[in-house]
């Protein structure tokens, strides 16, 4: 497993492997607002908590046709498949791959990027938070969307509307979260909503995956 | 050594469990498997005799129906394989080769019928490399390995003559080089029973030689191989099996819709 | 005999041939009765005048949509769990029914709530869920619509069903947290254990309300029908392809 974890994170980042390509998205989107709504620092942060979110998450669903497609393009999920790994764990660590190159930088850069759309400051540790808690529970959703739709031909449209309403609670409470931070409130309640929401996604959505993983590969 | 395979017989019998698995077919695989499993009777076809001397498993497929996709394509597949042999599938384009390593490979559940072996007996390799180009030849070995939790990979190397590619990237390698190394893996896998879909497209008359040899070192240490192919690969003893007639007919196939239809 | 019967596409058709002319006429007798009394027989309301008579078609719609949702759960645990074709059909079938009810439901919620709320939308909690049913109807047909083995397609559209039941009723709750809502309470007096519409509203409602359970019924069948039909088609062009 820890094998199959190392050798996704190398094959991102090695050349074509799309490694940045969100984080990329992601700083475009925020640089791109403040030309659509104008510049006054008042409208940048009263949407900037919500601009941040909906960026994450629009970042988040561009690589994940990526997750399972290649491999199954080039038959090494068929391999994978017939390999003493269960089919849970290699969703699992799909998953961490996939929030290690896309959850993660995306956290991680949050906080400059509220910068540039005025975020008050006050905001910020709760919108970093709330992401770091908050973009697990993206991939492992995103990975069961991945899974569903691993066998089709343009699979990548069609997993944006499977996708995108499951991630609608973390949404809601993440932005949530940040949203009262701005306004200097304790979020700590949408915060622990979300984390319950993550936990249980991260528990729970690996066996739907290899469900529909299985039956992909039939 | 008799290579014989009668086709498979459809008793009464049967024909009403095969009913009944239209309706349900998921929890009749299951009770199948554990009564008939137990009790596989004496099979009605000639059995290969065992070449090899010493008394390994036997692989024994029973009556074997495969699906792809919505389809039964094969049904009534018999045979019978001791450690050490191997065993020639033969078949026109889309005769359902593939499918019927698929389904021993566990990819496809079997639609009916009964194997002695687990999926996890088999080592499987497609049509398709399974390589990734970014990757080096000794990333990939290391990798593959690591899965299947082999301890060494010269093994592989040596089978196979890598050694002279290790430290390339896979996307300098030709189609050939390619499929040596996705053949290689077999060795990796440290499973008995090998189910090769191809194997040697794209491999030039000397590495063609060198995996039949690979094959040959394979059977020597009690394994088995299955290889749908459509050319000779040097395998003096092995066995013919020929899956055209097997191809499912409307009397075998199971799908739920053509009941009434064909009233 | 057990109700597995019916499981079989044979035995489906033969129930159904003669089962839907009356539940037909049923339910548009019932539709009928229901709407007809409550537009022209009922007074109208002290505050909101006639436009409360919109209440006969939104609530019963709205009442579909969910309802249609919990008929494809339990349908797709059934293929999952039992592998019953007609059953993954019937979930096949009611996802474009209750797609509709949802949109009927969302497009008479406008039009009431522009008169008493003073706009077409709101995010209200209600309306919003309403809206996020709507999202998991499309993406329930569009993944029917795309894979192509039908099996498949059951199999993986009863998954997503599932998960997609779990996360609709997370959003459900979600969404209370987030705005609070203009919606009134619910109409349907099982749901509150009392009563909070007068007997002459609720008489032709209720009236309503059954009229559309039973169109939904009708449709379901009418539509898994033609949808066993079509299987029974493709099997046979199949069978004709690896006869020749």
């Amino acid at each position: 497993m820890i094998a199959l974890l190392r050798r996704d994170l190398m094959l991102a980042i090695r050349a074509g492997g799309g490694f940045g390509l969100g984080l990329a998205f992601f700083l475009i989107l925020c640089v791109l607002v403040p030309f659509g709504v104008g510049p006054a620092p008042a409208t940048l942060a009263k949407i900037a908590p919500g601009i941040l979110w909906v960026g994450a998450l629009l970042a988040c669903l561009l690589s994940l046709d990526r997750i399972f497609q290649l491999d199954a393009e080039d038959g090494t999920l068929d391999l994978l498949a017939t390999s003493p790994l269960p089919l849970e764990g290699i969703a699992s660590v799909k998953a961490l791959a996939h929030w290690l190159t896309t959850g993660l930088p995306l956290t991680l850069a949050a906080a400059p990027l509220g910068l540039l759309l005025n975020l008050p400051p006050q905001a910020t540790p709760w919108l970093v938070a709330g992401l770091a808690l908050g973009t697990p529970a993206l991939s492992v959703i995103g990975t069961f969307g991945a899974a569903l739709t691993v066998g089709l031909k343009r699979g990548g449209l069609l997993i944006s509307l499977l996708v995108l309403p499951l991630y609608m609670p973390t949404l809601l409470f993440g932005a949530e979260a940040a949203r009262r931070g701005a306004e200097g409130l304790d979020a700590t309640t949408p915060l622990l909503l979300m984390a319950g929401i993550t936990a249980a996604a991260i528990a729970l959505m690996p066996f739907a995956s290899a469900a529909a993983l299985r039956m992909n590969l039939r | 050594m008799v290579a014989g395979f009668a086709p498979a017989l459809h008793p009464r019998g049967e024909r009403v469990q095969v009913k009944y698995c239209i309706q349900s077919h998921t929890i009749y695989q299951i009770t199948v498997f554990v009564t008939q499993h137990a009790t596989l009777p004496a099979p009605p076809f000639p059995v290969l005799r065992q070449s090899a001397k010493r008394s390994g498993m036997d692989y024994v497929a029973h009556d074997l129906a495969c699906a792809r996709g919505d389809r039964t394509v094969i049904a009534g597949v018999s045979f019978q394989l001791g450690s050490g042999q191997a065993l020639i599938l033969r078949g026109p384009n889309g005769s359902g080769k593939t499918t019927l390593l698929r389904c021993l490979a566990g990819l496809t559940p079997a639609v009916h019928g009964t194997t002695s072996f687990t999926p996890d007996d088999v080592a499987y390799a497609a049509h398709a490399d399974g390589l990734k180009a970014q990757m080096s030849v000794t990333e990939t070995l290391q990798f593959w390995a690591t899965v299947f939790g082999a301890a060494d990979v010269t093994p592989a190397i040596e089978g196979f003559a890598l050694a002279p590619l290790l430290s390339r990237r896979i996307h300098t390698l030709s189609a050939g080089q390619k499929r040596r190394l996705s053949l290689s893996r077999l060795v990796l896998t440290g499973r008995p029973l090998w189910a090769l879909d191809e194997p040697t497209v794209s491999l030039d008359v000397q590495a063609v030689a060198q995996f039949g040899a690979a094959v040959t070192a394979h059977l020597a240490t009690g394994g088995a191989a299955i290889i749908a192919t459509h050319i000779d690969l040097g395998l003096p003893d092995a066995a013919q099996l020929d899956i055209a007639p097997f191809r499912a007919t409307p009397q075998t196939d199971t799908d739920p819709f053509l009941d009434e239809a064909l009233q | 005999m057990s109700i597995w019967k019916y499981a079989n596409p044979t035995q489906f058709m033969r129930t159904t041939r003669w089962l839907l002319p009356w539940l037909s006429a049923l339910a548009i007798m019932s539709v009928g009765t229901g709407l007809i009394w409550g537009f022209f027989f009922t007074p109208d309301d002290f505050r909101q005048g006639s436009t409360v008579k919109i209440i006969y078609l939104h609530v019963p719609s709205a009442l579909m949509a969910i309802n249609a949702w919990l008929m494809m759960l339990v349908a797709s645990l059934i293929w999952l769990i039992r592998r019953h074709h007609v059953s993954a059909l019937l979930a096949r079938a009611a996802a474009p029914v209750g797609l509709v009810m949802t949109l009927i439901a969302l497009i008479t919620g406008g039009i009431w709530g522009e008169p008493m709320w003073g706009t077409y939308w709101a995010w209200d909690p209600r309306l919003t869920s309403f809206l996020i049913l709507f999202l998991f109807y499309l993406g329930y047909i569009a993944l029917w619509q795309a894979v192509e083995t039908q099996d498949t397609a059951a199999d993986l559209t009863s998954v997503l069903c599932l998960v997609g039941s779990v996360f609709a009723l997370l959003s459900r709750y979600a969404v209370n947290f987030w705005n609070q809502g203009l919606h009134q309470g619910t109409s349907v007096p099982v749901a509150t254990g009392g009563r909070t519409v007068a007997d002459v509203f609720f008489i032709p409602l209720a009236i309503s309300m059954a009229g559309f359970a039973l169109m939904f019924v009708v449709l379901v069948l009418l539509r898994t029908r033609t949808e066993i039909r079509a299987r029974r088609l493709q099997a046979l062009l199949a069978r004709e392809r690896a006869a020749s």
